[in-house]
């Protein structure tokens, strides 16, 4: 009998909604949270325009002590942490340790703090030699991220297998999908899970400034992310973290919990093709969405949402496109698709994660949250993209997406549990 | 449902191929030496295990040279090592049934060194185009990937020191799960001045001057690590794929795998070492009297090292099981630590040979351990469990044995 | 200004991005097209950051995705070049 896995509970960080009930309010209202750069002079860049968190670090509780030593990307995903938990609850002090685990994603994880040290070592980084003189003792933190996942290990109690899944802009489908192949297979019973990365500094926008995959359309900021639109041009840079309770789900029922959804099915393939480049036709990514619904034993006319990857470059979304009429045939053209990279921009390892919060949440609501800035389709993107307002309808099952430099292709199937009971 | 490692590639400061690293292993051939590559002298520590006679033109395509990081040249060479020793080419099985499973701590940093460094002092316009993917902790599970055609289902991971025994843990799993070769283990690497800086920030690198008595785990000496560079890339298989396409050699088997995380610091309780061993024996089905070897994690910290000798007198007894630590001759390669020490093990069990602790002379007698010591020690091994930790608290144990068709 | 001759592509191509091993460049490569050169997209990419560098020619995005074999690159560099001069 394999163990089922189910989400009781979300913590979400992400541009213009903190908490998930302000994450929320900002996709089913079809708003858009990308701004001008304001964290440091953008001027010299290509790309200047980014989906920032406004996040205080001081009323989220945290000490001036463990300001200085967690990244801010550590910090998103210790505040997550507390709400998801608060969310779920459980008494997680009330849990053999042994049996909890954490699952961490992150692409660049403590890039802001690896630039600032640079910096700092470097006479303002002038010099490729640094001076050891000016060396700070939680450098070795940045260098070697694996302290994210140990900070929540230690917020949350965990002793069970913690550890960071770093796949790129798939992390955050990823380390979710880690956590439910540790609670299926019985190595543990509850997994705290989740991503997050903050990369707005500038060697991040330098990075895709120079291959040329983050927009140039810095004079309307606010309608700067614009996936599946035809006169998109790149992706927005956005910072963001979301963390999930994952628990057996017999677990769950007996405690009474509050379920979200369960996880179906996840399956990632990678397309070997290129680092950064997708194939035209999708196939990689069609075959994670099959193995993830064979997984989940759903036949893909059940699903009823799906979240995109919907990144805004013109090759990701007629790849994923075609992704979806592979894997799912006439069904592709009558299943609302959306992406809310759209409204909060593109958090690189943290997205997979912020969008099956999204997921979660269109289940709980029955609300299919839009595109927003859809105004003329990509006349190659022939699905129905929900453009600019959400939509009231039963919301059951979704697939959600992702796509990911190194050439990650992962989908993953979110439930009602009563789904695949009946 | 058995899995299997049937390739190996090492690449280590003191050996650059599999034979070539087990034979420095088996001789005591150190890989321990002072860093070059620019001006220590302001640094309190010096020696590093580096690796020196790699020229990356004759191990791989000009067309990749531009986009990597030496640690990616590292990963990139050793899998092609550990596919060629397996007898895989991309042919081999259809489409998504080769995957790849690897692990990394530090990501590709002189590359981004470099380009952090270019940003600030020459402009924007002047960072690669490659910086978006050679830096990522993803980049070598990536970049094999494609150059050996592996489309099944891939992951990187991070766990510090002992994220690249996770990463064979993930390998089986996922062999398990249905994906019949998995391409794991892991790299790493940062030598250039800011990566040196950073692996020193982290307090415990030794400041001993000679080679030869630096990294010295288990020793009454012992006062910090030497860091080293490179690691290994293993090939998993599961069993009987591996013999129905006929694999040249079955190393032997994973035959278990746990990992745990230590209780929060300022707790008290036991750190969690004891229970990733005890963890991984179960899951092998093996009783502590099985294991043969232990290859210890062996952090050369007088702290670290008692807690490590008191989980193993706890799992086997005082003196129970012959351990050993050569990283001590390569120093400590991060992710690569982990799938180096299973290479020397699974070689080990091959050979009949445990090779012995590098410069390790005197183990305080509270230790409690058989720690092999001087020569290697020639015995009959089936079964050998690897430990590896990992800073903030990481613990991850996994055990090979002897294959035997079953 | 200087203008881009094909051996200072060809220098420029396998700096930014090595060279096929299995082709020979030093051959007449000018009707190739870049892909049978074994050059990528982030290929053109980058050898345009280093012309610019070098040269002070900013080619546009849309040029250097269009643009197919060494001679049309040259032309559009060398074009540049002139009406910098003029």
């Amino acid at each position: 009998m394999t163990r089922r896995v189910v989400i009781t509970g979300v913590g979400v960080r992400a541009p213009g909604g903190n908490g998930t009930k302000a994450f929320w309010d900002l996709l089913s209202a079809g708003r858009t949270a990308t701004r001008s750069i304001s964290f440091f002079d953008a001027s010299p860049f290509r790309s200047r325009i980014a989906g920032e968190v406004d996040f205080d670090a001081a009323a989220e509780g945290f000490g001036p002590r463990e300001i200085r030593r967690m990244d801010r990307a550590t910090q998103f995903a210790v505040a997550c942490t507390r709400e998801a938990v608060a969310d779920s609850g459980l008494d997680l002090s009330a849990l053999d340790p042994h049996r909890i685990g954490v699952s961490l994603g992150s692409a660049v994880a403590s890039a802001t703090s690896l630039e600032n040290e640079y910096l700092v070592m470097s006479d303002a980084g002038k010099q490729w030699e640094v001076d050891p003189g000016y060396l700070s003792p939680h450098m070795f933190d940045y260098l070697s991220p694996g302290v994210m996942p140990a900070e929540v290990a230690w917020e949350v109690g965990a002793e069970g297998p913690v550890t960071m899944v770093s796949d790129g802009c798939t992390s955050g489908l990823d380390s979710v999908g880690y956590a439910v192949q540790l609670i299926r297979e019985g190595t543990v019973d509850t997994v705290v899970a989740g991503a997050a990365d903050t990369p707005i500094s500038p060697i991040v926008v330098a990075c895709f400034d120079a291959i040329k995959a983050t927009t140039t359309r810095n004079d309307d900021p606010a309608h700067a992310s614009r996936p599946f639109d035809g006169t998109r041009n790149g992706f927005v840079l956005a910072e963001g973290a979301a963390m999930f309770v994952l628990e057996e789900y017999e677990a769950a029922k007996k405690r009474g919990a509050h379920i979200y959804a369960e996880v179906g099915g996840y399956a990632t393939r990678c397309n070997a093709h290129h680092m950064t480049g997708l194939r035209k036709d999708g196939r990689e990514m069609a075959e994670a969405i099959r193995v993830s619904l064979d997984e989940a034993r759903l036949d893909g006319t059940k699903i009823d949402y799906i979240n995109a990857h919907g990144s805004g470059t013109k090759q990701n979304d007629r790849h994923e496109t075609a992704a979806f009429k592979r894997s799912l045939g006439q069904h592709a053209y009558d299943v609302p698709v959306s992406s809310i990279k759209s409204m909060v921009g593109h958090s690189l390892g943290a997205i997979g994660s912020v969008e099956i919060a999204a997921s979660l949440l269109a289940i709980e609501h029955n609300v299919v949250p839009p595109t927003a800035n859809l105004h003329t389709p990509d006349p190659e993107c022939d699905l129905d993209y929900v453009p600019l307002t959400a939509r009231e309808q039963r919301v059951d099952t979704v697939l959600t997406v992702g796509s990911g430099f190194g050439g990650f292709q992962s989908a993953m199937i979110l439930h009602r549990p009563e789904v695949a009971a009946a | 449902m058995t899995t299997v490692i049937t390739g190996i590639g090492a690449a280590t400061p003191n050996g650059l191929g599999t034979e070539a690293f087990w034979k420095a292993t088996l001789t005591g051939t150190n890989g321990v030496r002072e860093l070059t590559g620019f001006d220590t002298s302001a640094y309190p520590s010096r020696l590093a295990g580096q690796i020196v006679d790699y020229d990356a033109k004759t191990h791989l395509p000009s067309r990749l040279l531009p986009q990597t990081d030496v640690s990616t040249r590292y990963a990139l060479t050793a899998a092609a090592w550990a596919l060629a020793d397996a007898g895989v080419d991309e042919n081999t099985l259809p489409d998504y049934d080769m995957g790849t499973v690897t692990s990394n701590a530090l990501g590709g940093f002189a590359f981004t060194h470099q380009e952090f460094n270019k940003l600030w002092s020459k402009g924007s316009e002047f960072v690669s185009v490659y910086e978006s993917f050679a830096w990522f902790y993803a980049v070598n599970t990536g970049q094999i990937s494609i150059r050996h055609k592996l489309r099944g289902p891939s992951a990187a991971l991070v766990g510090e020191q002992a994220g690249g025994l996770d990463a064979v843990g993930h390998a089986r799993r996922t062999v398990e799960r249905g994906t019949k070769l998995v391409v794991s283990g892991g790299v790493d690497s940062a030598f250039d001045p800011w990566g040196w800086a950073s692996q020193l920030a982290g307090g415990r690198v030794t400041t001993a001057t000679d080679p030869e008595a630096a990294y010295l785990p288990f020793d009454e000496r012992a006062a910090g690590y030497v860091p080293g560079e490179g690691g290994a890339i293993l090939v998993a298989e599961d069993a009987a794929s591996a013999r129905e396409r006929g694999a040249p050699r079955i190393y032997g088997e994973i035959a278990g795998y746990a990992s745990t995380f230590d209780p929060k610091p300022g707790t008290g309780r036991e750190p969690g070492l004891r229970r990733a061993a005890e963890l991984a024996l179960a899951d092998a089905g093996l009783a502590p009297a099985d294991i043969d070897v232990v290859f210890a994690d062996a952090a050369g910290l007088p702290e670290l090292d008692r807690i490590e000798a008191d989980a193993l007198r706890a799992v086997f007894g005082p003196r129970g099981v012959p351990v050993t630590a050569p990283k001590a001759l390569t120093g400590r390669m991060y992710a690569g630590g982990g799938p180096a020490d299973l290479a020397s093990a699974l070689l080990s069990i091959r050979d009949g040979v445990i090779p012995a602790s590098g410069f390790t002379e005197r183990v305080p007698d509270a230790y409690g351990i058989d720690l092999v010591t001087g020569e290697p020690r020639t015995r009959p091994v089936s079964a050998a469990l690897v430990l590896a930790r990992g800073r903030w608290g990481f613990n991850s144990a996994v055990v090979v044995t002897r294959h035997t068709d079953h | 200004m200087a203008q881009l001759a094909i051996e200072d592509l060809r220098r420029i191509l396998i700096a930014c991005a090595g060279e096929d091993d299995s082709l020979d460049l030093s051959g007449d490569i000018l009707d190739s097209t870049f892909e049978d050169l074994g050059y990528d997209s982030l290929a053109l990419m980058e050898s345009a950051a280093r012309i610019k560098q070098e040269y002070g020619i900013d080619l546009s995005d849309d040029d250097i995705a269009d643009v197919e074999t060494p001679r049309a690159l040259l032309a559009l560099v060398n074009a540049d070049t002139a009406s910098a001069a003029a």
